[in-house]
């Protein structure tokens, strides 16, 4: 680490000797994405992403006329790590944007680091919301972008009367499952007819919780699963549910973290018809999407994937670049100030709109899943504006988040106070 | 969005060339356009009506057509077709009205009609009427499946009218079935009804459940004063027992019978309102930072008529004194919940049985796995007595090698076959290179054996991944070991799980017989209790050492194929296995193979019976779970079966 | 007694010599109070790593002293930085109520205040309600207190159980690695009260110094660690030595002779547990601060192998043996893992350190524990020319373990 300071110093010295003419320092954007360790798998999609949209970006001329170079950096899927990985970006290598994180426990950890040094981040997955921080932009799906629309699916498209929320133990399905549970009871359906389950990371044996979940459906009502299962699970428990003869007319599930790259690992022809909730699907149509595919498997290989964290970073970065543009700087208070009400394409035929509060307008896209691997988009609504602080929850449906007007990430709206301006982690 | 959509469909309905050549099948579609191409199932009922209403002798293809996702859309005219796939990206397609072909066109010049799976479910109750007396069983089937799915009042007297007609004596079964579980839900008549839940006594089906408990939910009620004679009425609702003082009273809140009580957080707002110059109520502004203080002036407020006096908690006692409340059946006649309930109870308890003899065959299935995973490491921490971290990667590395197998053979069942033995050999290998590279230097040190074997499976774990990624691999079983075998709707476990299961019996046959009834099992003994006089012997305790090492771990890359057949195959698979093969091992007894099959079953039963206790949360039944084997550790630190004497050593 | 006592380990003079000539080496090179040389980041790095080298020294005394591998002391580690964890976060978020509600119109009641520290902490694992453990968690001195009193307690009762019913070696071992298993797993639920998965954080930010830098914080944390480190050192030194060490080591190398000598070898093993799981405490209260967030992953089962891996490479059975192995191996696998290593371009196959790092750790360590059993430490020997000779009966060190000489003759 002082190496590379010192070795800094002198580049920057050497460069101010040999370039009096012309200082062409190039805009820095960090690449905070784990390369190694558990979470490596999702998370080096995102980095490959970056620096190919990096690449594009300097071959169109660059930023303001200077060229973009990005600085990867590896926080091993270590919590702790994003914290001081984060400072280490924004104080050693001076970077003017952080692209990364993919938990919510990552982000949380960087977070006091980046308010503190006043940096900026784009944080392109789905979280469970109850959060807005000075500092992030958060162009995944907030729950009412992701899980609610899923939800009205099946209550609406599928009439399902009973409902079975599948998580594993951490904070995304706690959460969601809290704020789909308060959701369902305003909706008319009984707590009797929730069916709440957490299992661990990585957990194999689904025999039982296939189980009890058809035994659900004995008092006549149709059941439905919510399932918020993460990553290697999910595939002992799509066997479960073929094994037991279980099929998606007779009990549908809904996955929120299951996309093209979880399920490129999968045999999908026993999961025909289940169904997941995304903002982007590979199979959207639309001239950008197929562009933007074409490029990837260009950049990454003919056999990759795209995925909806993918679509977040390509719609932060494109929105960063704008800003950029219209500040006519990379201060970060500048280009904060101008990311509101920017406008950009997404990938699946719309525009994203970027609110005050930090999050996207997107569209909600339900998919049917196919035995190719593939995504069948059979439901697409138009922009949901995305909530930073659900309405569905009595604590948090006082708050509100705006930047702009009232540059308060945690405004009650009952009291008409300011709740904090540095977020709580 | 939605009126521009229509808009822009009004529009295309004008430009289009439609005209007087479209046949009728074509004009209903066409009528019904906008709602087909964007269905919902809360508005496309008067669509499907119209169709199958429409006497059109194509009205079943056409739902048929739409139900199997058949229907395509030309872009150009925005006429619609039944299709097939001629070509990769193009279909063939045929016009509904006189089902010829229309012509093969790419599909980007088309536009498939996509039916979710709700609309499709209300296209096959609509079909049940033409499908129910066709020549096609299949056919017969599937609208019977509908029926089941969304059983209708007025899909009763069709299927009644069926029944007659039905020459296949499966189908027949079915529909008599059906009829007896819709008797039951729609008849008009009680008697009727009443016979038909007698028949069902004892069924364990989930959809004769399904029936039965509808007919016994409850509304909760109330009443001032007595219960209600005249009403059907299921319980009473004891306040503070069956029912929380707080609910009960809200539900009078809502009906307004009663005032809502004053809460701490409605008195502060109130206060806060009612501000004059820093006085409220008659004290400073400043002290109220005390519920006391603020509370005495609300009612000082109240006293003055500026707001409702405050309801406390103790009026709230003495209004719910004055009410009763109460379970209300649905359902107005006695006799029918009667009946009902009474054969409930009845199925309930065999429910009851079969769901513990469910959990019992999901523990001895659990127990199985753990078996296969722990009896490797019951063999080298047992027998030999040295402990291997790196098992795990030996499990690992067989279901990798299941992997491989099935890459190169792509037949499933030969790739089974072959990836078994290979899985075995594979690992046998890797087993016999450790112990001579590693392990044989330090038997005298077992701590040491310990934490080297760890630094193993640190690196072999890492090059798993640099070699396949951290991705999950896909390891497919083979067609005959997919599915389950159903003894019931209760009781059910899954082939592969049966195959696991015998598999692991099948070991411990085989350790049984190399221990006891090989030259190499008794070598094995011998230098287990004394590699000094064995030796003297003509033993060669080395070489012994070596095979047993090897074969403990060709078992852990067999049991490696299996696990991974029926969860994922990634670098992390042997850790998650480690530390309950050590459970295993420790809690049944080391030196012992009957002790890890016993330290499988107590493992696997405990863990299913703490999940059963707490279905809520899996992740505490494994946390309970280890508390339980360490203090049960305390108890019998040599675990259940525990050598006796001088083998026993220290 | 304390000249005596030092005279007779000099290594302490050497170490505490070390310790300050590097702690204010730092400081001068640091941001906060001197030339601005080192990063922030990197003072944090080495703060963190005094932290480690801290756990190092009371993982050495139970195992490389007393022979008892404990696979588990992350647990302690983790819970003594959970109770610290713990008062930092409820007073920073009393600060931010109690500023967030001074512009109401109504001063708050206690129990609004305590109900809007509760929500915001809890909010992100969907409950409002403090849980009964976080009954001192306004109070920083019994806070403290927790720091040493819940591991001690932990490893008392558990060392009461296990030792009790003579659990010993690899049993025992894998007791402890079950133990923290299970402590961890259960952290891991939101229900634990300890915010499940999400864990405790922003815990660098402390409470009313809301002012000071963290180019000072990390500095004053640095000084923090480099302290109990000294101290540590110098108690289990003293520890160690004497006829308590003596009883100790005896009891490494053969338990069942110390114990027909009459000696309560439970006492003296649950005594050594219980006091390197106060200080694996400690430490944890130390690193957590400086790291910014704990979460039950660090309590995984293989945070603790990893620390017997450091003690291993640095060599067990001294203590300056587990400073280097911690300080090394840590320091090295932060530097290999963070992508800065250059790549070695083999022609058919480029050696990436991030995926190679693992596989080169998990070698090394087997070729330590064949070869160089005394480890890093053993390196001293050599150029004091200390090596003890191969007496009859002697104590064979370390390396040999709980071995008798006959058999390691052989």
């Amino acid at each position: 680490m002082t190496f590379t300071k010192t070795a800094l110093a002198a580049t920057v010295a050497f460069g101010a000797i040999a370039t009096t003419a012309q200082a062409v320092e190039p805009i820095k954007i960090g690449v905070l994405h784990s390369l190694s360790g558990t979470m490596a798998i999702s998370e080096t999609t995102l980095k490959d992403t970056m620096l190919m949209l990096i690449e594009d970006q300097n071959a169109k001329g660059g930023l303001l006329g200077r060229p973009i170079e990005a600085v990867v950096v590896d926080p091993a899927s270590n919590w702790p790590l994003f914290a001081e990985k984060a400072r280490e970006l924004l104080s050693v290598e001076e970077v003017d944007v952080i692209f990364g994180s993919w938990t919510s426990v990552s982000r949380k950890s960087a977070l006091p680091v980046l308010e503190e040094l006043n940096g900026l981040m784009f944080y392109p997955v789905q979280y469970e919301g109850e959060e807005s921080s000075k500092n992030v932009f958060y162009t995944g799906a907030a729950p009412n972008q992701q899980a609610i629309p899923a939800t009205d699916y099946f209550l609406e498209e599928l009439g399902i009367e009973k409902f079975a929320l599948l998580g594993t133990d951490y904070v995304y399905p706690r959460t969601t499952n809290n704020i789909l549970a308060s959701y369902l009871k305003g909706k008319g359906i009984a707590e009797s007819d929730v069916f709440v389950n957490y299992t661990p990371f990585g957990h194999s044996d689904w025999s039982k919780i296939v189980a009890d979940v058809v035994a659900l459906g004995a008092d006549g009502k149709k059941v439905g699963v919510i399932s918020t299962i993460n990553g290697d699970a999910n595939i002992g428990f799509y066997k479960e549910l073929a094994a037991a003869g279980v099929s998606a007319d007779d009990i549908p599930v809904v996955a929120f973290s299951v996309g093209e790259e979880e399920l490129s690992g999968l045999d999908t022809a026993n999961l025909v018809g289940h169904l997941a909730a995304w903002n982007y699907f590979q199979s959207a149509e639309s001239d950008l999407n197929e562009a933007f595919i074409a490029k990837w498997k260009a950049f990454a290989g003919e056999e990759r994937v795209t995925n909806d964290p993918m679509e977040a970073h390509v719609i932060g970065f494109n929105m960063y670049v704008q800003a950029v543009e219209k500040a006519g700087t990379t201060d970060v208070d500048a280009v904060r100030t101008a990311m509101y009400g920017l406008e950009v394409p997404n990938l699946t035929g719309g525009t994203a709109v970027m609110l005050p509060n930090h999050h996207l307008a997107k569209p909600v896209l339900i998919g049917e899943i196919q035995a190719d691997g593939q995504f069948d988009i059979i439901s697409q609504t138009t922009e949901v504006p995305g909530d930073a602080w659900t309405d569905f929850l009595p604590e948090s449906a006082v708050l509100r988040s705006d930047w702009k007007e009232l540059g308060c990430g945690m405004y009650n709206t009952e009291t008409k106070t300011c709740v904090q301006i540095q977020s709580n982690y | 969005m939605r009126i521009f959509f229509l808009a822009l469909v009004a529009l295309l309905f004008l430009v289009s060339p439609l005209s007087a050549q479209n046949g009728p099948v074509q004009t209903l579609l066409q009528d019904n356009r906008a709602k087909i191409i964007k269905s919902s199932r809360k508005s496309i009922q008067p669509t499907i009506d119209a169709i199958a209403s429409s006497g059109l002798p194509q009205a079943q293809l056409v739902l048929q057509k739409w139900q199997a996702r058949e229907i395509w859309q030309r872009k150009a005219d925005g006429l619609f077709f039944y299709g097939e796939k001629a070509a990769p990206k193009a279909y063939r397609l045929f016009d509904f009205d006189s089902a010829e072909p229309v012509g093969e066109f790419p599909k980007k010049q088309l536009k498939l009609v996509k039916p979710n799976s709700g609309v499709r479910a209300l296209i096959g109750t609509s079909l049940v009427q033409f499908q129910l007396n066709d020549p096609d069983a299949a056919l017969r089937r599937a609208a019977l499946l509908s029926i089941e799915r969304d059983p209708a009042v007025e899909l009763l007297a069709p299927l009644r009218a069926s029944i007659g007609a039905e020459s296949n004596v499966d189908i027949l079964t079915l529909k008599q079935r059906l009829n007896t579980l819709l008797t039951i839900r729609f008849d008009t008549d009680p008697e009727t009804r009443i016979a038909a839940i007698k028949e069902v006594a004892g069924d364990l089906g989930v959809d004769v459940r399904a029936t039965l408990n509808p007919l016994l939910t409850t509304d909760l009620a109330f009443a001032e004063g007595a219960l209600p004679e005249s009403k059907n009425i299921a319980a009473q609702r004891v306040v503070g027992e069956d029912i929380t003082a707080a609910a009960a009273y809200e539900m009078l809140v809502a009906a307004n019978r009663a005032p809502t009580v004053t809460t701490a957080n409605e008195i502060r707002k109130v206060l806060a309102a009612h501000i004059v110059g820093g006085q409220v109520g008659g004290a400073a502004v400043a002290t109220l930072d005390d519920l006391g203080a603020r509370i005495k002036a609300y009612d000082n407020l109240a006293a003055s008529g500026t707001v409702p006096p405050r309801i406390a908690e103790v009026e709230r006692e003495a209004t719910l004194a004055s009410f009763v409340f109460y379970d209300l059946y649905k359902e107005p006649a006695k006799a029918v919940t009667d009946a009902a309930r009474k054969t409930l109870e009845g199925i309930q308890t065999r429910v009851g049985f079969n769901q513990a003899l469910d959990l019992g065959l999901d523990a001895l299935s659990l127990a199985s796995i753990y078996f296969l995973a722990a009896i490797g490491l019951a063999i080298t921490f047992g027998v030999m007595g040295v402990i291997n971290m790196a098992h795990g990667e030996f499990i690992m590395m067989g279901a990798y090698t299941g992997y491989v197998v099935q890459q190169i053979i792509p037949d499933y069942t030969i790739s089974l076959i072959v990836a078994l033995p290979a899985a075995f050999v594979v690992t046998f290998a890797a087993g016999v290179a450790m112990e001579r590279l590693v392990i044989r230097w330090l038997y005298h040190r077992p701590l040491e054996t310990l934490l080297a074997t760890f630094g193993i499976s640190i690196a072999v774990q890492q090059i798993a991944k640099n070699i396949f990624g951290t991705q999950a691999r896909p390891l497919t079983s083979p067609g005959w070991l997919d599915g389950a075998w159903v003894l019931n709707d209760v009781v059910s476990i899954s082939y592969i799980r049966i195959a696991i299961f015998v598999l692991a019996l099948a070991f411990l046959t085989l350790f049984l017989f190399i221990m006891k009834r090989t030259r190499f099992g008794l070598e094995t003994r011998a230098v287990t209790q004394n590699p000094r006089m064995a030796s003297s012997m003509g033993i060669n305790p080395d070489r012994v050492n070596m095979l047993t090492f090897g074969l403990g771990s060709g078992i852990a890359g067999v049991a490696g194929v299996a696990i991974g057949l029926y969860a994922k195959v990634t670098s992390e698979l042997g850790a998650d296995y480690i530390v309950q093969s050590f459970m295993t091992v420790v809690v049944g007894g080391v030196g012992n193979i009957w002790g890890a099959l016993l330290g499988a079953t107590m493992i696997g039963s405990l863990q299913k019976g703490i999940e059963w206790l707490n279905p809520s949360n899996t992740l505490a039944a494994q946390t309970y779970m280890i508390i339980f084997i360490i203090i049960f550790i305390q108890f019998r630190p040599r675990g259940v079966i525990a050598l006796k004497g001088r083998a026993a050593g220290d | 007694m304390p000249r005596s006592f030092i005279f007779r380990n000099p290594s302490i003079l050497v170490f505490i010599g070390c310790l300050a000539v590097f702690t204010v080496v730092v400081t001068v090179l640091s941001e906060g109070f001197g030339i601005g040389f080192l990063s922030t980041s990197f003072i944090k790095t080495l703060g963190k790593t005094l932290a480690l080298c801290l756990v190092a020294i009371s993982m050495d005394l139970v195992w490389g002293y007393c022979g008892i591998l404990s696979l588990g002391h992350f647990a302690f580690f983790g819970l003594g930085g959970y109770m610290i964890g713990m008062w930092l976060m409820y007073e920073r978020t009393r600060d931010i109520v109690v500023t967030s509600m001074a512009s109401a119109e109504i001063p708050p009641t206690q129990q609004e205040v305590k109900d809007a520290i509760g929500n915001q902490i809890f909010g992100v694992v969907g409950s409002s309600d403090f849980p009964a453990i976080w009954t001192l968690a306004g109070s920083l001195p019994a806070q403290l207190a927790l720091v040493v009193l819940v591991p001690g307690l932990l490893a008392l009762v558990f060392g009461w159980l296990a030792f009790r019913s003579r659990v010993t070696g690899v049993y025992l071992s894998i007791l402890t690695q079950a133990m923290t298993l299970a402590l961890s797993l259960y952290l891991f639920q939101n229900d634990s009260g300890l915010r499940g998965n999400n864990g405790l954080s922003g815990l660098q930010n402390l409470p009313g110094a809301n002012n000071v830098p963290q180019a000072i914080i990390s500095v004053w944390f640095l000084w923090g660690s480099a302290l109990a480190l000294g101290l540590g050192y110098v108690l289990f030194t003293w520890v160690v030595s004497g006829k308590f060490g003596s009883v100790i080591r005896g009891i490494r190398d053969d338990e069942a002779r110390v114990r027909f000598l009459g000696y309560p070898v439970e006492a003296y093993k649950l005594f050594i547990f219980v006091l390197s799981a106060v200080v694996a405490g400690i430490a944890g209260a130390l690193y957590y601060p400086q790291a910014g967030i704990i979460n039950p992953a660090e309590m995984a089962p293989i945070a603790s192998i990893y620390l017997a891996v450091w003690v291993a490479i640095g060599g067990r059975g001294r203590f300056y043996g587990a400073v280097i192995g911690a300080a090394f191996v840590s320091l090295v696998s932060t530097w290999f893992t963070s992508g800065q290593v250059p790549s070695i371009h083999l022609g058919f196959y480029t050696v990436d350190w991030v995926d190679w790092w693992q596989v080169v750790l998990g070698l090394s360590f087997v070729l330590v524990t064949l070869y160089a059993p005394r480890g890093i430490g053993g390196l001293f020997d050599l150029i004091s020319g200390r090596i003890a000779p191969n007496r009859h009966g002697a104590d064979l060190g370390p390396g040999a373990g709980s071995l008798q000489e006959k058999e390691a003759i052989e």
